[in-house]
């Protein structure tokens, strides 16, 4: 048997090796695209029924008897907020099932209806002061969490009693009783009532947050970008700069906050949880990766450009700022995007100096305790109804889709304004 | 004046010293102008603005320091108490100061009293200076002198200091890092020993409510967190390493241009995923599937279980382990893959015995990359990995980590001082000595290969 005779046997053999390597990379793949699926997919089902809230339509008797107010009161807004809102549900719910006496059905009774419901009803009132001695309003009113959650997804598992079971059905034949867009996930902010919570605080502080880090972390990554490639010697303290550089890009980011809690919260005396203190972390976080984008942008513009500046009597500093900065204005754009989009989905060091406490009012400034949209979906997580589960997947939707814009954004800016030489 | 005011101030200032450095040097003309009439304009806002402006940033910083020395030092009662008491004492007293509330205690009364009697000396103090400051350049601006000098050198050598002190900061934020971290971490060492906290086996470090209680102190053996961070690392590892790297091979060799353009921007969006997500996925839908899957096995699995975590923080780093092997696979020169296919090799011989070889040394650099990355995560494992400090090996239990022990130590009340919260420094001074190593090594392996084929 000759060589070739050896290597036709064992053809067979290998090309069996051939195609199953290449399957297994196949494999690797679709194993990889399978994860992203099934994670996007589990989320976006959790996140669903967040979307929609169930309501009750109650009568609210509006004459001033039974809203509590004295016959010659004045309306006007202080007196209308201070009406007791939270008896005069009560009542109404007692109206519709007159049957009701014992006191703990009556606690079952009550406990349809969201605790928040109360805030509900007296914003409406003061937006609507006419409907006083006017006839009845029949409004909807947010139905209480353990209500919505079994009328919506399922009567097995859930806190609801039989009684309770049996009212939510007598309600559903007076058509009492719906699911409706859940508006308060976008206008309110955090609350311990799922039914009431909304992700309006957690936006607005990911925007104050945001707000610092982009203003600080632009001007001073492009800055220092274009030292290192355009003005830095080759000496010791340049490579020094870079390799700090570099390290600081894939030092984890809890380091970083220790780093705020220790120097800007401790040593210098600013506030906990505010924008200011996590918008300069992420800054310090961002930082080494914008410089390293936008020094690759600076130094993708062609040489001909400069010396063509520099043969016309330009300084050195009129062809960086006149010709080379304009010109890798969209690489460094689309650089910072990215470096902003990943700011915006961080967590840890911000959990070190503080934004993670349960925080109601919105923050309107970089002082203001805040938290923002990743904190809130890690503090969600933890709680154990089930009405927050789905409340923290669809913050995370909102979240991933900020994301995507800001990708689709660099993408975009990439392919439509960066020059090819 | 409001420090918003004063710099609005500043500004508007150097925006008319512009106007009139401008304007001096147009008057004179061209011929004897040493530079561009703009540049002695950006001299004169330069001058107006940046040291009226520094000295703002450096009273910013300063005045509340010294404002509580001095409001610590006329509060008597105060030096009493412990140092936790005094900050908090100190904070009720300053929120009074904002809100203009009374204090019935006369000796507070009068410290809030001086605070607010010092505070505005302050304030006069610095608008004053940085006023002077920038009006005296406006003086100079629109004098004579100005446009002997040779305003573009000056401005420029100005702007590029500026940019040389922005590059400043990456050397800043280390420095800040390694003091803060270090410092906190020696007091940490004071109270409890190096050797205990590296090779003691018990974690536990609650602190006491009573000086005389049973365990008191607490205890710091480190080694329950180094063992459960290795061991979710390397199961991460163990998904990652073979999936990212068989997806680079299939990517780079073998899938055609357009599945390439599809295929790897899709893979990177798992890296683009915040990792709050991942911890989400893994502890509500991950961790009760490997749960129920070991039941069904007759498996006794912890719902915390090291197994979910890992397999999620596993997904979560096969981007970078296959965009790094990618790039070093793609640095292979095409001639070793033509010699070896043109001796009769087929493509997965050529991948494993030729383009694996000789491509090792950058894709062991991109594992350890990869590991760094997995050692220092935190949000996974806080959300999907337990808190008890079990030391085992085995996948199915719940360990915990240094990260999560960090978030728990520093979460919460905590009073600065306590060994408790000192610790979370201590483990940060490890985690960032370690991550720090591995990025070296890897960095120095990735560039060595480099220079071999370049």
């Amino acid at each position: 048997m000759n060589n070739t005779d050896i290597v036709r046997q064992s053809l067979k053999r290998r090309y069996r090796k051939e195609r199953r390597f290449r399957a297994y990379g196949m494999i690797a793949v679709a194993t990889g695209f399978l994860f992203l699926g099934f994670l996007l997919t589990d989320i976006v089902t959790k996140a669903l029924p967040a979307f929609s809230l169930t309501e009750l339509r109650l009568d609210i008797p509006m004459d001033r008897e039974s809203l509590g107010l004295a016959e010659d009161a004045e309306i006007s807004e202080d007196t209308l907020r201070a009406l007791p809102y939270s008896q005069i549900i009560k009542k109404s719910l007692r109206s519709l099932f007159p049957d009701i006496r014992k006191r703990k059905q009556k606690k079952l009774l009550y406990k349809l209806i969201s605790s928040g419901a109360e805030f509900d009803l007296r914003d409406r009132l003061v937006a609507h002061p006419e409907w006083i001695d006017g006839p009845p309003q029949s409004l909807w009113l947010t139905a209480d969490d353990d209500v919505d959650t079994w009328y919506k997804l399922d009567t097995q598992v859930s806190r609801i009693k039989p009684l309770q079971a049996e009212l939510i059905q007598a309600l559903e034949t007076q058509d009492r009783i719906r699911t409706a867009f859940n508006t308060h996930f976008f206008t309110r902010s955090d609350s311990r009532e799922p039914e009431m919570a909304g992700i309006r605080g957690a936006l607005a502080g990911s925007f104050w947050t945001l707000l610092v880090t982009f203003v600080i972390t632009l001007p001073i990554g492009v800055a220092a970008a274009l030292y290192l490639e355009e003005f830095a010697p080759q000496n010791r303290l340049t490579d020094f700069i870079e390799v700090n550089i570099n390290n600081l890009a894939a030092v984890p980011s809890i380091v970083f906050g220790l780093l705020g809690l220790a120097i800007f919260i401790n040593f210098f005396g600013m506030p906990r949880s505010a924008p200011l203190v996590g918008g300069l972390v992420l800054t310090l976080m961002t930082l080494p990766t914008i410089i390293i984008s936008a020094r690759a942008a600076i130094k993708s513009i062609p040489p001909s450009i400069k010396e063509a500046a520099y043969g016309l009597g330009a300084s050195k500093m009129q062809v960086v700022f006149h010709h080379v900065l304009p010109l890798s204005m969209p690489g460094i754009l689309t650089g910072s995007i990215i470096g902003m989009a990943q700011a915006l989905g961080e967590t840890a060091p911000l959990l070190m100096i503080g934004m993670v406490a349960f925080i109601v009012e919105i923050p309107e400034g970089v002082l203001d305790s805040a938290t923002v949209l990743p904190v809130q979906i890690y503090l969600w997580s933890d709680s154990p109804e089930r009405a927050f589960s789905a409340l923290t997947a669809a913050t995370i939707l909102v979240l991933l889709g900020f994301l995507a814009t800001m990708n689709a954004l660099a993408i975009f800016l990439r392919k439509h304004f960066e020059r090819r030489w | 004046m409001n420090s918003y005011y004063l710099l609005l101030v500043i500004a508007l200032v150097s925006l008319g010293a512009y106007a009139l450095g401008l304007h001096r040097a147009r008057r004179l003309g061209q011929e004897q102008l040493k530079s561009l009439p703009e540049h002695y304009g950006a001299l004169a806002a330069l001058w107006a603005g940046l040291p009226a402006l520094l000295l703002l940033l450096a009273w910013l910083v300063a005045e509340p320091i010294v404002l509580d020395r001095q409001l610590a030092a006329n509060l008597p009662e105060l030096s009493q108490l412990s140092s936790t008491e005094q900050q908090l004492e100190l904070n009720r007293i300053k929120l009074k100061i904002d809100s203009g509330e009374a204090d019935g205690d006369p000796v507070i009364e009068q410290a809030i009293e001086l605070y607010r009697a010092h505070r505005k000396e302050s304030r006069w103090i610095i608008t004053a200076l940085s006023l002077a400051l920038a009006l005296s350049a406006l003086v100079f601006a629109g004098s004579r002198r100005i446009i002997r000098l040779h305003a573009r050198r000056k401005v420029e050598g100005t702007i590029k200091l500026l940019l040389m002190a922005s590059s400043g900061v990456a050397i800043l934020t280390t420095l800040g890092i390694v003091l803060s971290v270090l410092f906190e971490s020696l007091r940490f060492f004071h109270s409890v020993p190096l050797s205990e906290f590296m090779f003691g086996t018990v974690w536990s470090p609650q602190t006491a409510l009573r000086a005389d209680q049973v365990g008191s102190s607490g205890s710091f053996g480190a080694i329950p967190l180094f063992a459960g961070t290795l061991l979710i690392s390397a199961i991460a590892l163990l998904i990652a390493v073979p999936l990212g790297l068989m997806s680079a091979i299939y990517l780079s060799e073998y899938a055609g241009k357009r599945m390439r353009a599809f295929a790897k921007p899709a893979l990177e969006v798992l890296a683009g995923i915040p990792t709050v997500v991942y911890g989400f996925f893994a502890a509500l839908t991950v961790a009760p599937l490997v749960r129920d899957a070991g039941q069904s096995l007759g498996l006794n699995v912890s719902s915390e279980s090291a197994l979910a975590a890992g397999l999620v923080m596993g997904v979560m780093i096969i981007p970078f382990v296959s965009s790094l092997s990618d790039d070093v696979i793609n640095a292979v020169p095409q001639a070793m893959r033509d010699g070896s296919l043109a001796l009769g090799a087929t493509r997965s011989e050529t991948i494993r015995q030729v383009i694996i070889p000789a491509a090792l040394p950058g894709i062991v650099g991109g594992v350890l990359l990869a590991a760094s990355r997995a050692i220092g995560e935190t949000m996974i494992v806080v959300m999907a990995a337990g808190l008890a400090a079990n030391l085992t090996a085995n996948p199915l239990e719940a360990v915990t980590t240094v990260t999560v022990q960090m978030v728990t130590l520093l979460t919460g009340d905590q009073e600065f001082d306590s060994p408790k919260t000192l610790a979370a420094f201590a483990l940060g001074l490890m985690l960032f000595v370690t991550t720090l190593l591995l990025n070296i090594i890897a960095l120095r392996t990735v560039r060595k290969y480099r220079e071999h084929y370049e």
